[in-house]
C-alpha cells in the first residue's frame, strides 16, 4: 500500500548509503542562466563532462529583458550571464532554447509545453518552483547549484526521503475563484513553513476538476509552504495534455507509457505522515498583505492581528484594514505561476471592452514564446492593447526583481507571481499576491476589487 | 569544500523569523558566473540604504557583534533555492547558522558548502539570544565530531546531523566525489530503467 510519491521515489533509488540517505536517479534536468554557470565551471575544474547530455534542456528566463528581445541585452552583467549559458551549452552539447528561440520561455512553462515533463519521472532544476511539474504526477523539486553540478556529473542526487503529506480539497469552487486562490488559501492556513520536510500530494475533486495548467499553479506554490514539492495523480486530463506534444511517446510507446502511467496513484490504504482537508466552498479570492506568502486573507476579510509588525510596516498596512478599495499603482500578470495561455485567456475575457485605470501600469508577460504566439493567434494581443495592458515578451520578468522589470520603492503591485518577500519585485516594492482575475479586475478598477462582484 | 571541525566564536544575533533567501542575497546580485564575492551583498537591503550608506541599526554594521556564527529566527532560508545565499553567508565569514527551524533547500545548500545549520529548540534559541545580548563577547563552541554546541556551562546542545553529511563536513568531501565513485552502480540502474 503505497502513496504516489513512494511509488515513484522507490523506483528511482540507485542505492542506499550510510545514515539512511539514498542515491536517487534523475530522469530530467532543466537548467537556466542563473544557477548553472558555477556548476559548469565545477565540471571543468574537475575535468569531467555531463553524464547524460540527452537529459538536460536549457533556457534563458530569469535574467532576460521582456522588451526588444531581438536586440543585444543592454545590461552588461545580464548579457554576460546569458551568453555564458549559450557558450556552456555549445561546449557541452546541451539543447538550449536561448533568447529569441521559438521554444524559449520560463523553464517551468516550456517543460510541460514541449511534453518533456511526464508522469512517473524525477525532475530537478536549480529553481525552487520546479515543483510546478508535479502537476503531471512526477517528483519534481528545486535544487541548489552544487546539486545541479551533481546531476550533471552523475545524473543522481544524494537525498533523505521526505515525509509525505496529502492536502485534500473537496467540493466546488465559487465563480471567480481559481486555482491560485486555492493554493494561497492553503498556504494562509498552513503558514510559509507548514509543509517543510514534506512532499505534498494534492487531491480531492476541487483539484481533479482543475485543468492541467491550473494544477500547475497549485503545485508551483508548494514551495511557498516550505514543502520539497507538490504533485497530483495523473488522469485523463494529463494524458490528453501530453498526447501529441513534441516529446510525448508516439505509437506503441504511447500505449506502453499509458499503461504504466495508469499505475501512478495513491493506493486506497496508503498512509501519509500528515493529512489536511479543506472545503472548496470556504475559499474566496485571496490576497496577501504581508511579506511572506503565508500572510494571506480572503479578499472580503480584514488584516488580522500579527506579531510580524515589521511586515505590516514594510507594506504600509495595518491590522483591521480591508484591502478592498486599496489603490495600487501596478498590476503584473505573469511568472511561472500564472503566465500560461489559460491565464491570458481568462484575463482577456475579463478586460475585453474595458479599459485599465489611468494611473495603473498593467503588464502581461507570457510564459513562453509558444504562449505568446498562441495569444497573438487568438487575437488576445489586440484585446490587451485596446484595454491599455502592455503585452511583453517571455521571461520571469517582474516576479523576482532581477531583470529590468521592477516595481519602484513604496509602490503597490497586485501580482500573479509567487512571492511577496521584501524587495522581491525590486527594493522597497510592495507586492500583493493574487489570481489573474483579481489582478485584471484591479487594473480596470484602479483599486483592489472583489472580482466576484465584477462578473456578470 | 573546506573541512569544518570545530568553531570557537562569538555570534551575531538576527532575531527575525522567516528570513528568506531574497533578503540574504537579493536577486539583482545573482548575475555573477562564479561563486565568489557574494559576501559583499549579504543582507544587502537591510545592511545598506538607498545610496549605499551602511544602516547603523543593522547588526552587521554594528561594532558590538561579530563572529563566525549567525543566530537567526525561526524558518531561516525559506524561499528561493539560490545557493548564492549559502555562498554569501560563507563568503562573509560565517561557518555556522543557528536557528530553531531551517527551510529544506537552504539546509541542503548550506551543508554542501561547509556551512553548518544547527537546529535548536525555540526555548534554546531564546536563551542563546539572551546570552548574546548580555554579553556580545560571549564565545560559543561548536564541535562537529561530538555534535555539540556549548552555549554556557548550563546549556550544551547535542545537535542532529546525518552520519554521511557529518563525514563530508569533517573531511571537506562533497557529494560529487561519492557519486563519481559509484559510477558502475548508476550504469546498472540505467540499463534496467524503462523511460517514456
Amino acid at each position: 500500500m503505497n502513496t504516489l510519491f513512494d511509488k515513484i521515489w522507490d523506483q528511482h533509488v540507485v542505492t542506499e548509503i550510510k545514515g539512511g540517505r539514498q542515491v536517487i536517479y534523475i530522469d530530467q534536468h532543466y537548467i537556466h542562466e542563473v544557477t548553472s554557470p558555477q556548476a559548469f565551471a565545477g565540471l571543468e575544474k574537475r575535468d569531467i563532462t555531463l553524464r547524460r547530455k540527452d537529459k538536460i534542456i536549457a533556457t534563458a528566463d530569469h535574467n532576460v529583458p521582456t522588451k526588444n528581445q531581438h536586440l543585444p541585452i543592454s545590461e552588461p552583467l545580464s548579457k554576460k550571464q546569458v551568453s555564458t549559458l549559450m557558450r556552456n551549452c555549445e561546449k557541452f552539447d546541451v539543447t538550449c532554447y536561448g533568447l529569441g528561440h521559438e521554444k524559449q520561455g520560463i523553464v517551468h512553462v516550456i517543460g510541460p509545453e514541449l511534453g518533456i515533463t511526464k508522469p512517473g519521472m524525477t525532475i530537478v532544476c536549480g529553481d525552487s518552483h520546479t515543483s510546478t511539474h508535479g502537476a503531471f504526477g512526477c517528483i519534481a523539486f528545486g535544487i541548489g547549484t552544487s546539486q545541479v553540478e551533481q546531476v550533471m556529473a552523475s545524473q543522481c542526487l544524494i537525498l533523505n526521503k521526505p515525509k509525505t503529506m496529502r492536502i485534500t480539497v473537496n467540493g466546488k469552487l465559487q465563480r471567480g475563484v481559481s486555482s491560485k486562490d486555492i493554493v494561497l488559501y492553503i498556504i494562509s492556513k498552513l503558514t510559509a513553513a507548514g509543509g517543510t520536510g514534506h512532499f505534498i500530494e494534492f487531491a480531492g475533486d476541487a483539484i481533479t476538476d482543475l485543468s492541467m495548467e491550473a494544477r500547475m499553479t497549485v503545485c508551483n506554490m508548494s514551495i511557498e509552504m516550505g514543502a520539497r514539492g507538490g504533485m497530483i495523480a495523473p488522469d485523463q486530463k494529463t494524458w490528453d495534455y501530453i498526447k501529441g506534444r513534441e516529446h510525448a511517446p508516439k505509437a506503441d510507446k504511447w500505449n506502453e507509457a499509458l499503461a504504466y502511467w495508469k499505475t501512478l496513484y495513491t493506493d486506497a490504504e496508503a498512509v501519509f505522515d500528515t493529512e489536511h482537508t479543506f472545503e472548496a466552498s470556504d475559499i474566496s479570492p485571496m490576497l496577501t498583505y504581508g511579506t511572506n506568502p503565508g500572510m494571506g486573507i480572503k479578499i472580503d476579510t480584514h488584516i488580522p492581528e500579527t506579531e510580524n509588525q515589521k511586515a505590516l510596516d514594510y507594506m504600509g498596512l495595518s491590522t483591521g484594514e480591508s484591502l478592498i478599495g486599496k489603490k495600487v499603482e501596478h498590476v503584473f500578470i505573469g511568472s511561472c505561476t500564472n503566465s500560461r495561455i489559460e491565464d491570458l485567456r481568462l484575463v482577456a475575457e475579463f478586460v475585453k471592452g474595458k479599459q485599465k485605470a489611468d494611473h495603473i501600469s498593467a503588464m502581461i508577460v507570457p510564459g513562453s514564446k509558444a504562449v505568446e504566439a498562441q495569444a497573438i493567434e487568438e487575437g488576445l494581443d489586440k484585446i490587451f492593447e485596446a484595454a491599455g495592458f502592455e503585452l511583453r515578451e517571455p521571461g520571469c520578468s517582474a516576479c523576482l526583481g532581477m531583470n529590468e522589470d521592477k516595481v519602484p520603492a513604496g509602490e503597490y503591485c497586485v501580482s500573479t507571481s509567487n512571492r511577496n518577500f521584501e524587495g522581491r519585485q525590486g527594493p522597497g516594492a510592495r507586492t500583493i499576491l493574487a489570481s489573474p482575475l483579481t489582478a485584471a479586475a484591479t487594473a480596470v478598477a484602479g483599486v483592489i476589487v472583489d472580482v466576484r462582484k465584477e462578473l456578470n | 569544500m573546506d573541512p569544518l571541525v570545530r568553531i570557537n566564536s562569538t555570534a551575531v544575533p538576527l532575531p527575525i523569523e522567516d528570513i528568506d533567501t531574497d533578503q540574504i542575497i537579493p536577486a539583482r546580485f545573482l548575475k555573477a558566473i562564479t561563486r565568489d564575492g557574494f559576501g559583499e551583498n549579504l543582507f544587502r537591503d537591510w545592511r545598506y540604504g538607498k545610496s549605499d550608506q551602511p544602516k547603523a541599526d543593522f547588526v552587521l554594521n554594528s561594532d558590538i557583534y561579530s563572529g563566525q556564527i549567525l543566530v537567526a529566527g525561526r524558518n531561516f532560508g525559506c524561499g528561493s533555492s539560490r545557493e548564492h545565499a549559502a555562498w554569501a553567508l560563507h563568503d562573509y565569514g560565517f561557518r555556522i547558522v543557528i536557528s530553531s527551524f531551517f527551510a529544506d533547500i537552504f539546509k541542503g545548500n548550506a551543508l554542501n558548502n561547509g556551512l553548518l545549520p544547527i537546529t535548536v529548540t525555540d526555548a534554546q534559541l531564546d536563551y542563546i539570544f539572551q546570552e548574546i545580548e548580555k554579553n556580545p563577547e560571549h564565545v560559543f563552541d561548536v564541535d562537529v565530531e561530538a555534535q555539540t554546541l556549548t552555549v554556557t556551562k548550563d546549556l550544551e546542545v547535542k545537535f542532529e546531523i546525518d552520519e554521511y553529511k557529518k563525514e563530508c563536513l569533517l573531511k571537506g568531501y562533497d557529494d560529487i566525489d561519492y557519486l563519481l565513485s559509484i559510477d558502475e552502480e548508476i550504469s546498472r540502474f540505467e540499463e534496467k530503467q524503462v523511460i517514456y
